[in-house]
């Protein structure tokens, strides 16, 4: 590599340290680099949302970021939300309600939802369908999200 | 038939590890000294190629070949024919063209292939992409569906002399005799135009050739994984035991993926041979939307003769059918188009004549629909047209031409796209439209809502329009299910998963035999290694078709459990029952064995056995049916359309469904939404534009407008329940359903929210800008 840039970054609660070309996209630096293969890649264009992380705390598109630029900072994604024996109240919502099929869009849906819900306990069905009208879902149609969304509130509250 | 597991809202056992990133899908595999593919796709639709220049692309650190088609030698030929024309028809013309690895001499749509780069990583891989030079002469692109058949029109395929991919005809009775007693004959032209399927996840392959070992292992978001390793060993003169295919988790499928041998298909086992190492490609959404098959787009000419009470004497049409550049696919999908042209309806004649042509675009294969809602298209549009010139209600049109609830099996006489005669196995057809019209209150809605709405100013219409669907067509699928020592269930199909939940819903049919609960039972779908035999998953079949083999080899090894209970507890088998992991002696608690004990005992280590046994608690089946299930319903929907900005709102969706027995009526009501969304965006906000030159105007997410949370009007589901005669389960399919009649739904609904402009939609899709033009054409 000729251009390299030595990224700090933490990721669900772990530090790396690694050696990255710059122009490496976050996305492709959390699949490859650290082998967290949860965040999905459906567009590279920003229009999708299934590559959706938390950066910093806010929800935002990782193929629209290249690594560097998360330099020093703290990265949420969605193996970060909770695992296989222990999920998220929203995890276990999306499984009662239904709401994924083929499970490609579904980090990004998440990601983006549990800051959300967190500000927003108790939304509206009109709420809950502007907060997710930044992710695309093929199989869905959404309605089964919103259901999942519904039921997580009441979990968490 | 009462079930204990199957028809409940199981909650689905793929779901943890889908939900945690910890599943699968064909991106996510990373193998050690891997290598990553890159390809010059031609911009131009049709050009010569002059020469290729790929010395610079070579000469980049980390790139490790730049390989054309001459580089293939005798590798190079074009994909198999995948689906003939039927057999069983006379007189049809079919000009097989298929898709090519690497292209040749002359390019014929935008996206196909020149060049492959082969890199230590993506990233080298796309910048060396940019340094290959190809000299292209541009030709004219084939465009048009009714000029590319015309005397003197530039050809796609050279050695071919028109533009004609295939033609037939089919008939029903005789149209131009029952003509003669019609009060009313409509004509009307129609034009309905490309979708794409913009799965979330895009096409992949990764393959890896293990020279030690000559074993080639595939993973491919893939919804036939079977027949891909049989064409793949065949392609490479391997045995099928050399070569293992695995379809992971598959982020959405909806057609497009059923397509097999993409260029890309036939270019990476190449590569992986030749350098022993393994190679990875996954494609990008731009990519995809070039080199991943589309559908739907037709022009049709209509004529339907009518009695002045509204009864259908007949139908004639004309269907010109686009195929894109190459036709592997056969004609499937036109096929389809035909067999729902009748809509529900008791049609005795019927005139069709198909013509499929070659443009310079991509290449069309089944999207969902898969050429179904075509046909109900046009023949909803013109007995929305039928009742307005009759001046008749748009219910009593369809009430007076349903098939008549005792008139099943229903043959129709022509042939469908599984080459058999299209019977209609079962259906009752009024009661489902009369609970959609009861549920969407369309009496209430035109007598006092519209009136009241439009003395407001606004523009609210209805639209309720009944179809069938052609599911679960052979010609056959297989399972084997095995007790495990562990008492556990292990279980494998050959119909992959892109999300219809199969892993949940068969394990509910195993289930269901044995007596275990569904989360112990583990089901394997789309890997080579675990069933030999298998087709894939297409055409709302999953369910008739694996299923039906699910449930024969799980009531096969119910019966050799019971048969060896029997014999350790030394009691009649019909006092057996199982239940809990467990074989009991009914009315005697204390007296049982459990599955995996029984297990070990039928599979002995040493010792002796019964001349004729099979060992363990296992069984493959097979089911093929001998034609499909016809599944059935109506949508309603009530819209707003705005007249000055014509954007629209979608205010109630209602849907009656009848697909049979359900597995799991979560699953249904899932895959009825997911079709749902998929329709809207075909009435309104999908349209793939191609311009003169062949070239895809909106080649981005940002262009291609899928429906988002804010578009998609919640969805209410009704269940029917006409049982399938010809399958144990008396399932049909549904995957596709949801999709089937929106277009026609919301061309009706729209046509009565704008009345007063007397507005006749014949083309689909529409959108804001196409329905302003369409409004201001009526003022000029």
């Amino acid at each position: 590599m000729e251009n390299t840039f030595e990224l700090s970054v933490t990721v669900n609660g772990t530090s790396y340290q690694k050696v990255v070309d710059p122009r490496t996209l976050l996305s492709d630096f959390l699949r490859n680099d650290l082998e967290l293969t949860g965040t999905h890649v459906g567009c590279e264009h920003g229009v999708c949302g299934a590559c959706t992380i938390l950066l910093n705390g806010d929800p935002v598109r990782s193929c629209l970021l290249f690594a560097p630029q998360v330099h020093g900072q703290e990265i949420i994604t969605v193996e970060g939300l909770g695992t296989v024996d222990d999920m998220h109240p929203l995890q276990e919502a999306f499984r009662e309600a239904h709401a994924l099929q083929c499970g490609f869009c579904t980090p990004g849906f998440l990601t983006t939802l549990v800051p959300w819900l967190e500000e927003n306990p108790n939304p509206t069905e009109e709420e809950i369908r502007e907060a997710i009208s930044g992710n695309l879902c093929r199989c869905t149609g959404y309605q089964h999200i919103i259901d999942a969304v519904k039921l997580a509130a009441e979990k968490m509250n | 038939m009462t079930y204990k597991v199957i028809g409940k809202r199981v909650k689905r056992v793929e779901d943890p590890r889908l939900l945690t990133g910890g599943a699968l899908f064909v991106g996510d595999v990373n193998l050690p000294n891997m290598l990553h593919a890159a390809f010059f796709r031609s911009d131009y639709a049709h050009a010569k190629i002059k020469s290729i220049d790929t010395s610079r692309a070579k000469e980049i650190p980390g790139v490790v070949g730049v390989y054309t088609a001459e580089d293939m030698g005798e590798a190079w030929e074009p994909g198999p024919p995948l689906v003939s024309p039927p057999p069983t028809l006379e007189g049809v013309v079919f000009n097989s063209r298929r898709q090519v690895p690497l292209v040749k001499d002359k390019v014929k749509h935008a996206g196909e292939i020149i060049a492959v780069v082969v890199a230590e990583s993506r990233y080298i891989a796309e910048d060396a992409v940019e340094e290959i030079w190809v000299d292209f002469e541009p030709l004219p692109a084939v465009t048009d569906l009714e000029k590319c058949l015309e005397q003197g029109h530039t050809l796609v395929h050279d050695d071919l002399d028109t533009n004609l991919a295939a033609h037939l005809v089919q008939k029903k009775g005789d149209y131009e005799e029952a003509k003669k007693g019609a009060d009313l004959i409509l004509k009307r032209k129609f034009k309905l135009d490309r979708g794409a399927a913009a799965a979330l996840e895009n096409r992949g392959i990764v393959v890896d050739w293990d020279q030690k070992n000559q074993h080639l292992m595939v993973w491919d978001a893939t919804q036939s994984p079977i027949p891909i390793r049989n064409g793949m060993a065949a392609r490479l003169g391997l045995r099928t035991h050399q070569v293992r295919v695995v379809a992971p988790f598959v982020g959405g499928g909806f057609g497009p993926k059923i397509m097999m041998f993409y260029a890309e298909e036939m270019v990476l086992p190449w590569l992986t041979m030749k350098l022993n190492r393994p190679v990875k490609w996954i494609e990008d959404r731009k990519e995809n939307f070039y080199a991943t098959t589309q559908e739907r787009e037709q022009v049709q000419e209509v004529e339907m003769a009518l009695t002045k009470e509204g009864k259908i004497l007949g139908i004639k049409q004309k269907i010109i059918h686009d195929t894109g550049a190459f036709n592997p696919y056969g004609l499937t999908t036109p096929l389809n188009t035909q067999s729902h042209s009748m809509g529900a309806y008791d049609v005795q004649n019927y005139n069709s004549e198909l013509f499929v042509v070659f443009t310079n675009k991509t290449i069309v294969t089944p999207v969902r629909g898969a050429g179904r809602p075509q046909g109900i298209y046009i023949v909803e549009r013109m007995l929305d047209i039928a009742s307005k010139e009759l001046k008749l209600d748009p219910r009593e049109i369809r009430r007076l031409n349903f098939i008549p609830k005792d008139a099943f099996p229903y043959n129709h006489e022509i042939i469908d796209q599984a080459f058999v005669e299209l019977v209609l196995d079962s259906g009752n057809y009024l009661p489902a439209y009369e609970k959609a019209l009861e549920k969407i209150e369309y009496d209430k809605f035109i007598k006092e809502e519209q009136p009241r709405l439009r003395a407001e100013g606004k523009y609210v219409g209805i639209g309720v329009v009944p179809f069938i669907e052609t599911t679960g067509v052979g010609p056959y699928e297989g399972a084997r299910v095995a007790v495990e020592p562990s008492g556990k269930i292990s279980a494998a199909t050959g119909v992959g998963t892109q999300g219809q939940s199969h892993m949940t819903s068969f394990a509910q049919i195993i289930a269901e035999e044995l007596g275990v609960e569904v989360e112990d039972v583990s089901l394997v779908s789309g890997d080579t290694a675990e069933i030999h035999w298998g087709t894939g998953t297409f055409a709302s079949r999953g369910a008739v078709v694996a299923g039906n083999a699910v449930l024969a080899a799980a009531s096969d090894v119910r019966i050799k459990v019971l048969k060896l209970a029997s014999k350790i507890l030394e009691t009649p088998e019909d006092e057996l029952e199982l239940e809990g992991g467990l074989v009991k002696v009914a009315d005697i608690p204390d007296k049982s064995i459990s599955l995996g004990e029984l297990a070990v005992l039928a599979n002995p280590f040493r010792g002796a056995v019964e001349p004729g046994t099979e060992p363990g608690l296992e069984s493959t089946k097979y089911f093929g049916p001998a034609y499909g299930a016809t599944a059935f319903g109506v949508h309603g929907m009530i819209l707003e359309v705005d007249p000055a900005t014509m954007m629209i709102k979608i205010h109630k969706y209602i849907t009656v469904e009848d697909c049979g027995t359900m597995l799991n009526p979560l699953v249904v009501e899932g895959q009825i939404h997911g079709g749902v969304s998929m329709g809207i965006g075909n009435c309104y906000y999908e349209k793939l534009h191609y311009d003169d030159n062949g070239q895809l105007l909106n080649a981005s997410l940002a262009d291609y407008l899928i429906p988002t949370s804010a578009e998609m009007p919640p969805i209410e589901v009704y269940h029917e329940n006409t049982p399938a005669p010809n399958n144990k389960l008396g399932t049909k399919g549904v995957g596709e359903a949801g999709a089937i009649p929106v277009p026609a739904a919301f061309a009706q609904a729209l046509e009565n929210a704008l009345l007063e402009f007397d507005l006749e939609i014949t083309e689909t899709p529409l959108s804001p800008n196409r329905l302003y033009e369409l409004l201001h054409k009526q003022e000029d």
